[in-house]
């Protein structure tokens, strides 16, 4: 998809933070489904090599967005390489975890569900649910119903994703930033001229190559 | 009524033309085991430790002297060397996240006689890549192990075919591929391929309950809920997930061809179907 289909298709203004409002709403509702104290989703940045809070619900909901770990290693490393759910109900016991890491979110989980956010092959981050009541034990069900809700979440993040770019590209020094620019500027009757010359330019274009 | 007869080849003979089978050629494909009218777990793996079993455990490596996991007969990695060029090479680093041992330790518990060789693709940062799998499983195949299994897949499609020839061709090579299905819903390979035994979990407690399942792509379920698994330092781990049911429903396949070493993947897959628990066979 080009950056200006994508810039359209995103809607561009607003998308984002509608598509932020959908992240949280899933979040929200994850945690409410399985009576979680906690639910977050984080976003790979594959530059960085780091995991980014995007949205959270419960503890530390509106203070740990944009907080950054790296990607490589911990429960959400091995979700995010294996992509495949890991559901862990002493968090204690198992080496893959991090203390230190969970210490500087200001929550200590005792329990945690973590899945992949998969859109085609790209793994976007990784959905975690955290100490669900103590009683309530883990069935397969469960684990199909946090693939669910992963979906849904890659959904939402991968059109937060597209909406950035489409924004990065169309704001100050971004490739199609000029055409933006001409745009805003023409009356509703002159857009319209603009646009259909547009289409002609296109298809001169287009019969050039045949 | 009269048995269904079964055939099974011996490994030293003459290979028969590719395409045809010549009248003369009849009597060399005559068989020696005899499947009975009902294939029951006791004729199936009665008895059966899996002594003589070859197991491959692809994956992060086996941790060495695991009390779960006791003797591994062999280890490799398949590593980059300086050229970027994939390597076989010795391992003496065993496993660095714990998940080959877990696996490792479920066919050892089952199986206890069998022999184990670990081939790690994956590292310590669970990062493998589609091409270390590759080459991991190509080497696994040229060494004949009978059983490898895989408790890992990739969602990469550019992987697919030369995945998939591979899997045919351990098919043919009587290498027999276990192979994780993905615990979400997504297309992963090689688990989807007809040519290997797909494994999801079911929930129940029993090592050697396990269902197949007549609409596939998952073909079986074993257990694979609450396991306490061998891990790393010497430990265990309580985990969920098909990645621990795939070894449950390897063992199975060892204990059987440890009692019918020349059964082919086809044949043990016929095996694994009629001793299931959802069938009549698999009645203890």
């Amino acid at each position: 998809m080009s950056d200006l289909e994508a810039a359209v298709a995103a809607g561009v203004l607003g998308a984002d933070e509608a598509h932020r409002s959908l992240l949280q709403a899933t979040v929200e509702v994850a945690r409410a489904i399985f009576g979680a104290k906690a639910a977050s989703v984080f976003l790979l940045d594959e530059e960085a090599e780091e995991l980014v809070f995007e949205a959270v619900a419960g503890e530390g909901e509106g203070e740990l967005i944009g907080m950054r770990f790296p990607a490589g290693n911990g429960i959400a490393g091995w979700v995010l390489t294996t992509r495949q759910p890991l559901v862990v109900d002493d968090l204690t016991a198992d080496t893959r975890w991090s203390r230190t890491q969970a210490e500087s979110t200001g929550y200590v989980p005792k329990s945690m569900m973590s899945v992949p956010l998969l859109v085609e092959e790209r793994a976007l981050g990784v959905l975690q649910v955290l100490d669900r009541p103590p009683e309530s034990r883990v069935r397969l069900r469960e684990i199909d119903m946090l693939g669910l809700f992963a979906n849904q979440a890659a959904i939402a993040l991968d059109l937060l994703q597209r909406a950035r770019r489409a924004r990065e590209a169309l704001a100050g020094e971004g490739r199609l930033a000029p055409l933006a620019r001409v745009a805003a500027r023409l009356e509703e009757g002159e857009r319209d001229a603009a646009f259909e010359l547009l289409r002609a330019f296109e298809r001169v274009l287009a019969e050039s190559r045949d | 009524m009269s048995a269904i007869e079964l055939h099974e080849f011996e490994e030293e003979e003459e290979e028969l033309p590719a395409w045809s089978l010549p009248a003369e050629a009849v009597d060399r494909i005559r068989v020696p085991v005899t499947l009975p009218e009902q294939v029951t777990r006791d004729w199936a793996w009665g008895g059966s430790t899996g002594a003589g079993v070859r197991v491959c455990i692809l994956d992060s490596g086996i941790e060495l002297d695991h009390p779960l996991v006791g003797r591994v007969d062999h280890s490799v990695a398949v590593v980059r060397d300086e050229e970027g060029e994939l390597q076989v090479v010795e391992d003496e680093e065993g496993d660095l996240c714990g998940h080959g041992t877990a696996c490792a330790g479920v066919v050892r518990a089952l199986a206890p006689d069998v022999e184990l060789t670990s081939v790690r693709v994956l590292g310590a940062g669970y990062t493998g890549g589609g091409e270390i799998m590759l080459r991991g499983l190509g080497w696994a195949i040229e060494q004949g192990f009978q059983i490898v299994n895989m408790s890992l897949s990739t969602t990469r499609t550019k992987y697919v075919e030369r995945l998939h020839e591979l899997a045919d061709h351990a098919y043919f090579r009587r290498v027999l591929l276990v192979a994780s299905a993905h615990n979400m819903p997504v297309e992963s390979f090689p688990w989807r391929f007809a040519s290997v035994i797909s494994v999801g979990s079911h929930e129940e407690a029993d090592p050697l309950t396990f269902y197949y399942n007549p609409s596939p792509p998952v073909e079986f379920f074993g257990r694979g809920l609450d396991l306490d698994v061998a891990w790393l330092d010497g430990g265990t781990l309580r985990c969920t997930g098909n990645s621990f049911a795939t070894p449950h429903i390897a063992a199975i396949c060892a204990l059987v061809l440890g009692k019918h070493p020349a059964l082919t993947p086809f044949q043990l897959k016929s095996v694994l179907y009629q001793t299931a628990s959802n069938a009549q066979g698999g009645a203890v």
